[in-house]
């Protein structure tokens, strides 16, 4: 889960890390008391999860209070790359800034440890600055037991070649972004830039923070950090029902066991919609291994509802779970839709293998449902599938 | 032959007293697999029965194979829990632990990965968030189906446990050697080098089918180490290529970030080290049969 800034900048300030003050707003007109509240002037800063955002006009010096309501109802609402702007942030004015700097912890997954990268030409995109000027990114793996303590930090500080006048100073933020990195079971933590203002400080002026969505069963506060609002409203209702489902931009509504399954669903739907006017997968939908009646169901009632969606192909492969099981799951799942007054009304192309694959193929043909399909392969299924959808497009 | 599992494997379960453990322990013996124990300290000293055999409980790892000799644990417990299982598994020096628990934290896994080089890589890891692996007709250790293939001459290795079932079924009338489960978490413990190395070296393999998917550079740095050390034929499967960028599609690590973890950029990494790479997965089985037949 990416976070806001605000959001970033919330958990920086937990552990210490010296950031700006800043709120988080969503009307323009609370920008004026923000503003009077940081001493009449502000930095109005629109929330999206997306780089780039100072260009597109979503960050605004705010000299006055007024100024700052202008400024956030010019910014609410904006598109930035795709991005609606729904929040902003009045943010403190930074003091006169004399250098950027960037630092950052992440997951290292080819070394499969911690990743320290730091940079004294911080501001800019930090790929750019890898990019032309390799020798001023300094990498350092990081023991995920050993951690960064103060020494560590200053082994970061070296070799990125910090100036010896911030040296202690960004070791010791190093060291309380360790912290954040931690225990906030983060998967990445970045700031750029790290600012050093005309005092001499260093302010971590702005920052992304990833976080673990498996590590939320110790932290219960992630799901307050969760951006309901801009989820799609057939994601929303999936995550309701515990289903793992990501809609996609297609016509052929997808379900399958097995995450990789349904990975290779998708791209197999996708081949056969180049014959098929160019029909592609509505969305990404795992219901697991067990594939019971009542997932089968939910998965079918999210998937149905989804006015994108004009044929579903149904992929099951039985491993655990026998295809007669399956099968009846299938035929259950209809009956239940039936029942809670859900018409189902979009053809379903049904490919079942893998054990007992005869039995549960059987079960399927004796409840003959009119909108039920079967095909065996899953070449084959994908065709039939697309070939449907392309029809009713 | 084989890899990593034999039937001489003494295998341990880790959880077998919950719900999946015995539900998974009853069809790992159903499929011939040697269980000759399970761990859990509040439960010490009893046994549980399945279907007549009845399997001891031992406190710990240690005390599991100071009794029995087991070499092999496979791990069920919840995933609060699991770090410190598999830190367990490392001190008492099993050469092979099997992580099947899904959903840990990704902290947790990068300590216990840190944790096992530290005590000098006494024990295989494989997974988390993995099927297991099975070595048809001898052992199976996880969830992988028993009978849907049998054994033969093909290597298999895949991050994804279904696409792993569907491979074995689509060849079952070749057969494998052993098809190991790695798992799709973005830090594993095996990885598609550790295994296709194996694989290299196994008498009993002639064919290696590595199935991969989006996220990471997994498939990229395999496709180099198979330039250099591959001999066997291998054929190949990446699944992703119409999945979004920034979407996590299942599994932990199956996610394109930017232009990196694409399928198409695996694809091609293989295919310039020679692998065949099939665009579906039944294709990719057409593929190793023609290679096989010659």
């Amino acid at each position: 889960m990416d976070l806001f800034e605000y959001q970033a900048r919330d958990l920086f300030a937990k552990h210490d890390v010296p950031v700006l003050a800043g709120e988080v707003i969503d009307t323009p007109e609370a920008a004026r008391a923000a503003t009077e509240r940081l001493g009449g002037k502000s930095v109005v800063k629109a929330q999206v999860k997306v780089g780039g955002r100072g260009k597109a006009g979503g960050v605004k010096l705010a000299a006055t209070p007024d100024e700052a309501v202008e400024h956030a109802t010019n910014i609410l609402g904006m598109d930035i790359k795709g991005h609606t702007v729904h929040k902003v942030m009045i943010a403190e004015t930074a003091p006169e800034i004399v250098e950027e700097y960037y630092v950052s912890f992440l997951l290292d997954r080819a070394n499969r440890t911690f990743l320290s990268i730091a940079s004294v030409e911080g501001g800019m995109e930090i790929e750019e600055v890898a990019a032309s000027r390799p020798e001023a990114v300094a990498k350092i793996a990081i023991d995920a037991i050993d951690g960064v303590d103060r020494a560590k930090a200053q082994e970061i500080v070296a070799a990125a070649k910090f100036p010896a006048d911030v040296a202690d100073k960004v070791a010791d933020v190093l060291v309380k972004l360790w912290d954040v990195f931690i225990k906030e079971d983060a998967l990445l933590v970045e700031v750029n830039p790290l600012a050093k203002v005309a005092s001499g400080d260093v302010i971590a002026l702005d920052g992304k923070v990833s976080l673990d969505d498996n590590a939320e069963f110790r932290h219960p506060e992630f799901e307050e950090l969760r951006d309901k609002a801009a989820a799609n409203p057939l994601e929303a209702a999936a995550k309701e029902k515990n289903l793992n489902y990501v809609k996609l931009d297609g016509e052929v509504g997808i379900i399958g066991n097995g995450a990789g399954l349904v990975m290779s669903t998708l791209d197999v739907v996708a081949y056969a919609g180049e014959a098929h006017n160019g029909v592609k997968p509505a969305n990404f939908l795992d219901i697991g291994g067990g594939a019971s009646a009542e997932v089968m169901a939910n998965g079918l009632e999210i998937i149905l509802g989804d006015p994108d969606v004009k044929s579903v192909f149904v992929n099951v492969f039985g491993g655990i779970t026998a295809c007669d099981a399956v099968a009846n799951g299938i035929v259950q799942a209809l009956e239940l839709l039936e029942s809670r007054g859900e018409e189902v009304t979009k053809p379903l192309v049904v490919r079942l293998d893998g054990n007992n694959a005869e039995l549960g193929r059987k079960i399927l043909d004796d409840r003959n449902h009119p909108l039920v399909q079967r095909v065996d392969t899953m070449d084959g299924a994908a065709d039939k599938a697309a070939e449907l959808a392309a029809a009713a497009k | 032959m084989a890899i990593f599992l034999t039937k001489e494997s003494k295998v341990i379960v880790q959880g077998m007293t919950g719900s999946e453990g015995q539900k998974h322990t009853k069809r790992m013996l159903a499929s011939g697999t040697n269980i000759v124990g399970g761990v859990n300290p509040r439960k010490a000293g009893t046994s549980v029965d399945f279907d007549g055999t009845e399997i001891p409980v031992f406190g710990s790892v240690k005390e599991a194979i100071e009794k029995t000799g087991a070499d092999v644990t496979v791990i069920f417990v919840p995933e609060k829990f699991t770090k410190d299982a598999v830190v367990e598994a490392i001190d008492a020096e099993i050469p092979l632990a099997v992580v099947i628990t899904e959903g840990i934290a990704v902290h947790d896994t990068a300590a216990f990965w840190a944790y096992a080089g530290k005590k000098g890589n006494k024990t295989r890891i494989i997974g988390p968030n993995c099927p297991g692996l099975i070595t048809p007709g001898q052992s199976n250790a996880g969830i992988i189906p028993a009978d849907i293939t049998k054994p033969g001459r093909i290597g298999l290795v895949s991050k994804s446990g279904t696409l792993t079932y569907q491979m074995m079924y689509e060849l079952r009338d070749i057969g494998f050697s052993t098809c190991v489960g790695i798992g799709g978490d973005p830090i594993i413990g095996t990885t598609h080098i550790d295994a296709l190395k194996a694989f290299q070296d196994d008498p009993d393999t002639d064919l290696i089918v590595m199935i991969g998917e989006i996220g990471g550079d997994a498939e990229e740095r395999a496709a180099a180490f198979i330039k250099e050390n591959v001999t066997k034929p291998v054929v190949g499967y990446v699944a992703g290529f119409t999945a979004p960028e920034g979407k996590t599609m299942g599994h932990a690590g199956a996610i394109v970030s930017g232009s990196s973890g694409t399928a198409q950029a695996k694809k091609e990494a293989l295919e310039a080290a020679g692998v065949k790479v099939g665009k579906t997965p039944t294709e990719t089985a057409k593929l190793a049969r023609e290679i096989l037949a010659g």
